[in-house]
């Protein structure tokens, strides 16, 4: 006969340290949270006399002027956008081409080569990013690009007013491409990745049926990761979005609106770190405390967007 | 016969695989070209005094001694920081509170803290450790680090546990092990790989760092195990030196650079093998 | 493995504070950064006392000795003397140097061009748009200008540079003063800016018919087309170290309160227009008079053994009278408890 002994163990063993861990990886959410708060709260209360003082105008002004204290954000906050979205647009396509290539088409031999040599990108210090595109891509771009355009458009064209500009090749055009090189390695990994995990029976089962490489990638495996996929797409603006080394080297630092693709402007981050060890001024310091603040916000806004896009394709 | 569907599909997918050939291709260009220079300007500078002297006065022979230790000693406590506070973090979001509105929230504002301005976050722990406690001190520049790799690492960590099958999991409840077991030993080590890709991301990310480290660590002409107090690193460095008029700091600033270039390139294949050891791969 | 890699980053750790750090921290202006960076080495080396100098920039030097993170801070940009008391402050100088103008103009030699105090407003300002424009042609008769459109570099971060160059333009242009006025960091009407003294260097270098500003040390190493420009006297000295002397030669330090001195548009022959000092700033009480006794012991040692180095490095070092009155300043402004922390023997 059986034996029904009435000693049996109900929970598992070491199962009482289960509350503790689960606490203790709410802690750590928590503090992440708690850290941005915080980063948030010294933003606003830093920017907060300069946002007073000069009210919405302070997003629509292109001034600025440390000797008469006038201060407006508009030139920054469009460079920002303005190189974040050009980097997106040149880095997104590269990075999934890239990605994809490793995961099918890519000979076994060279796969992990090319994936360590597409991450080595990655561990390139923006500052070498600054410097390369200053000494090199800057002067290539200016000698190569620049002057045969300017020689060769027409004047009073669109093409001419679109890409006319100094040529010493320190413009939007440049910085973006500098911007689109440093993100493609996040997203091109992460994107790699994800990939990876595509169950091989489902990808298989499309090459069972007879699906061509696009197919399965396009109908199968894309589809698979693309709620992750988002989120690569997402790190990889953050990064363009706050990237500051590298573009303040290359950006050609004129606080006005860029007039073209080739002419110079000022992101937000760059403007912060040419002149945040410098301000004295109380209200100075203020002013760059709110552009950091303006681009939280621009942050901020651009993830809620990501976010809802998300949650009217399927929840998480 | 030339459209039918047969052949429009081969053709597309020709295509397809010249496109993402020509994108890798690109991408191995543009990797050659900044490898090139990188080369070319400080492989010259490399020897034997780059590790064994500290920075010198511009026109005096030194290395980079101080600031490559005090980069380790900086980067590797800011890991170990937010690795704890990463992984734990990401865990909590993928098995226990992640489809909770609390959830949510909490995984939202980890991407907004991914995105913030690496500068941003150095302004941060200015005000929150330099300024009450008056001095510079490699601490703060760990702890700016920290604020900097951690969000990489939830980020990385709950994407990679989230693709976990579920199955897993249910194996090991059905085991009758306890749940921080059943995490530990089969989820966490099923996506070892994964988890390790998600470090060295943030690994590179951090170690290649200058904005932050300006305001909190400063900087340190002389070598230094102190943290408590301002101590080298090798982005600042090399963000100083390669700015310089002098010959002999650009080609230091250069040296330094390619340094931290091959240095991330061991780490990452330290990595691989690590991995490789742990898993089979699909 | 965890565990061996666990106790090795132990280790280390516990081993700091064991080991050496540096006794003295300073921060503040790039200018001087590369000599006070020489002076602490040979320091070192013969006294073992550790002078750690950050370049973070005049107004970052300001600022971390107000917010009492340093022990001294630097600036190429003199605080007034109300400033100066409003804070607590006391300021020195320590070297000298010059702003150049440099260009990138092809078949001109370097100190080939005339420029005037008026004219490089103007041409700052964008008023004067070409380089054979009539007003450079006046200046510069005989001299092939050619016919490029001027592209104007400045400094795109905030730098004592800039304050010397934007005090200079001020005071030669009201219409400079008015529009634009002096200080490190301004609203440029017109041109591109470059990332330190450095980006302002390649900008030019890569740019055709562009000018731009820089310190000496940088118009030197880099070979750069510098210009003469115009002194009080008429002259048009070359920018070198024996014109930035004779800049300073005829200053009076005594007379300027709080030691605020500009050494623009200094009388004298050969006297460099665009030259100043870089100074450094301590707080009057000292908190710890051992760290205030440290601080003013470096100074006068690179005041008797560091005008070489000084030489070496493109700066001027400061005429002997001026040493002995800020001896003298040190000794009866610098406290702590009452009593002076140094006096120079």
């Amino acid at each position: 006969m059986t034996d029904i002994s009435l000693n049996v163990r109900t929970a598992p063993r070491g199962g009482w340290f289960d509350p503790i861990f689960r606490f203790a990886c709410l802690a750590a959410a928590t503090t992440l949270l708690a850290a941005l708060a915080g980063v948030v709260v010294s933003l606003a209360v830093g920017g907060w006399p300069a946002l007073h003082r000069f009210g919405l105008q302070f997003f629509t002004t292109t001034t600025w002027n440390p000797v008469t204290e006038v201060y407006g954000a508009a030139g920054p906050i469009v460079g920002t956008l303005v190189t974040s979205a050009l980097a997106l647009a040149f880095a997104l396509p590269i990075a999934l081409g890239v990605s994809i290539f490793l995961v099918e088409f890519c000979p076994r031999v060279l796969a992990q080569p090319i994936a360590i040599a597409v991450e080595l990108l990655a561990g390139i210090p923006s500052i070498v990013y600054g410097m390369w595109g200053l000494f090199v891509l800057a002067p290539f771009f200016a000698l190569h690009v620049q002057v045969p355009l300017m020689m060769n458009l027409q004047e009073g064209s669109i093409w001419e007013k679109l890409l006319s500009g100094v040529p010493n090749g320190a413009n939007i055009f440049t910085a973006s491409l500098i911007l689109a090189i440093m993100i493609l390695p996040y997203m091109a990994a992460v994107f790699r990745e994800l990939l990876l995990t595509v169950p091989p029976q489902v990808r298989e089962a499309a090459y069972g049926i007879g699906c061509t490489p696009f197919e399965v990638v396009g109908s199968v495996s894309l589809p698979y990761v693309r709620t992750g996929a988002v989120g690569v797409v997402m790190l990889g603006l953050g990064r363009a979005l706050g990237e500051t080394m590298a573009v303040t080297f290359i950006i050609g630092n004129a606080h006005g609106l860029p007039k073209s693709l080739f002419d110079s402007g000022a992101t937000l981050a760059s403007t912060i770190a040419n002149e945040f060890t410098e301000a004295t001024g109380a209200m100075h310091t203020a002013a760059l405390t709110a552009l950091g603040l303006v681009l939280f916000v621009i942050t901020f806004g651009v993830l809620a967007i990501a976010r809802a896009l998300l949650a009217s394709q399927q929840t998480y | 016969m030339l459209f039918d569907r047969r052949t429009r599909r081969t053709a597309a997918n020709m295509i397809f695989v010249a496109t993402c050939s020509i994108a890798t291709l690109i991408a191995l260009a543009a990797l050659g070209m900044i490898m090139a220079s990188l080369l070319q300007q400080g492989l010259g500078g490399l020897n034997a005094d780059i590790f064994t002297r500290s920075t010198p006065a511009p026109g005096s022979q030194g290395g980079l001694l101080n600031a490559i230790v005090g980069s380790l000693l900086m980067c590797a406590l800011a890991m170990v920081i937010a690795v704890v506070v990463g992984l734990l973090a990401g865990t909590w979001l993928a098995e226990f509170g992640g489809d909770t509105p609390y959830g949510h929230v909490v995984r939202f504002l980890n991407d907004v803290l991914l995105s913030a301005p690496s500068i941003l976050v150095g302004l941060f722990v200015y005000e929150l450790i330099v300024r009450p406690l008056h001095g510079f001190s490699g601490f703060a520049g760990a702890v700016a680090l920290a604020l900097i790799a951690a969000p990489i690492v939830t980020r990385t960590t709950e994407d990679i546990l989230r693709l976990q099958p579920n199955a897993l999991r249910e194996a090991g409840v059905a085991l009758g092990a306890a749940r921080w077991i059943t995490i530990r030993t089969i989820i966490w080590r099923g996506a070892g790989a994964g988890l390790l890709t998600g470090g060295l991301l943030a690994f590179a990310r951090i170690s290649g760092e200058t904005a932050p480290l300006l305001f909190t660590a400063l900087n340190n002409q002389f070598f230094s195990l102190n943290m408590g107090k301002p101590i080298a690193s090798l982005p600042v460095v090399i963000f100083q030196f390669a700015l310089s008029a002098y010959d002999d700091w650009r080609r230091l600033a250069w040296a330094g650079a390619l340094l931290i270039a091959l240095a991330v390139l061991f780490v990452n294949i330290v990595g691989r093998i690590f991995a490789a050891r742990g898993t089979v791969r699909p | 493995m965890l565990k061996i890699i666990a106790a090795a980053v132990g280790a280390v750790f516990l081993a700091a504070g064991a080991a050496e750090a540096a006794d003295l921290s300073g921060a503040g202006a790039t200018f001087p950064a590369p000599v006070y960076a020489k002076w602490a080495e040979t320091y070192k080396a013969q006294t073992g006392v550790g002078l750690n100098y950050q370049a973070i920039g005049s107004g970052g030097g300001i600022k971390q000795i107000k917010a009492k993170t340093v022990d001294f801070g630097a600036s190429d940009k003199p605080l007034k003397l109300e400033d100066l008391n409003s804070a607590g402050l006391y300021q020195f100088p320590t070297v000298m140097g010059g702003v150049v103008p440099v260009m990138n103009l092809p078949g001109v030699r370097p100190g080939q061009i005339h420029l005037t105090g008026p004219l490089l407003a103007a041409i700052y300002l964008g008023e004067i748009k070409k380089w054979n424009a009539p007003q450079i042609a006046a200046v510069n008769k005989g001299v092939p200008l050619p016919n490029l459109p001027i592209t104007v570099v400045h400094r795109s971060d905030g730098s004592g540079t800039s304050f010397l160059f934007t005090s200079y333009l001020s005071m030669k242009s009201s219409a400079w003063a008015a529009k634009v006025g002096a200080s490190d960091s301004v609203e440029w009407p017109a041109g591109i800016g470059g990332k330190g003294n450095d980006g302002v260097a390649a900008f030019v270098k890569q740019t055709l018919g562009s000018i731009g500003y820089v310190e000496y040390a940088y118009a030197k190493q880099n070979h750069a087309t510098y210009a003469l420009v115009q002194n009080r006297a008429g002259q048009f000295p070359a920018p070198e170290a024996a014109n930035f002397a004779a800049a300073a030669a005829g200053a009076n330090w005594a007379k300027a309160p709080g030691n605020y001195l500009l050494l623009l548009d200094q009388p004298g022959p050969q006297a460099w227009p665009i030259t100043g000092a870089t100074f450094i700033l301590v707080y009057k009480n000292q908190a710890s008079a051992a760290a205030g006794e440290g601080v003013l012991k470096f100074f006068d040692w690179a005041y008797k053994n560091g005008d070489g180095a000084a030489a070496s490095l493109d700066y001027v070092a400061l005429p002997a009278a001026v040493k002995m009155l800020i001896r003298k300043q040190w000794a009866s402004q610098i406290t702590a408890g009452g009593k002076p922390v140094y006096v120079s023997r």
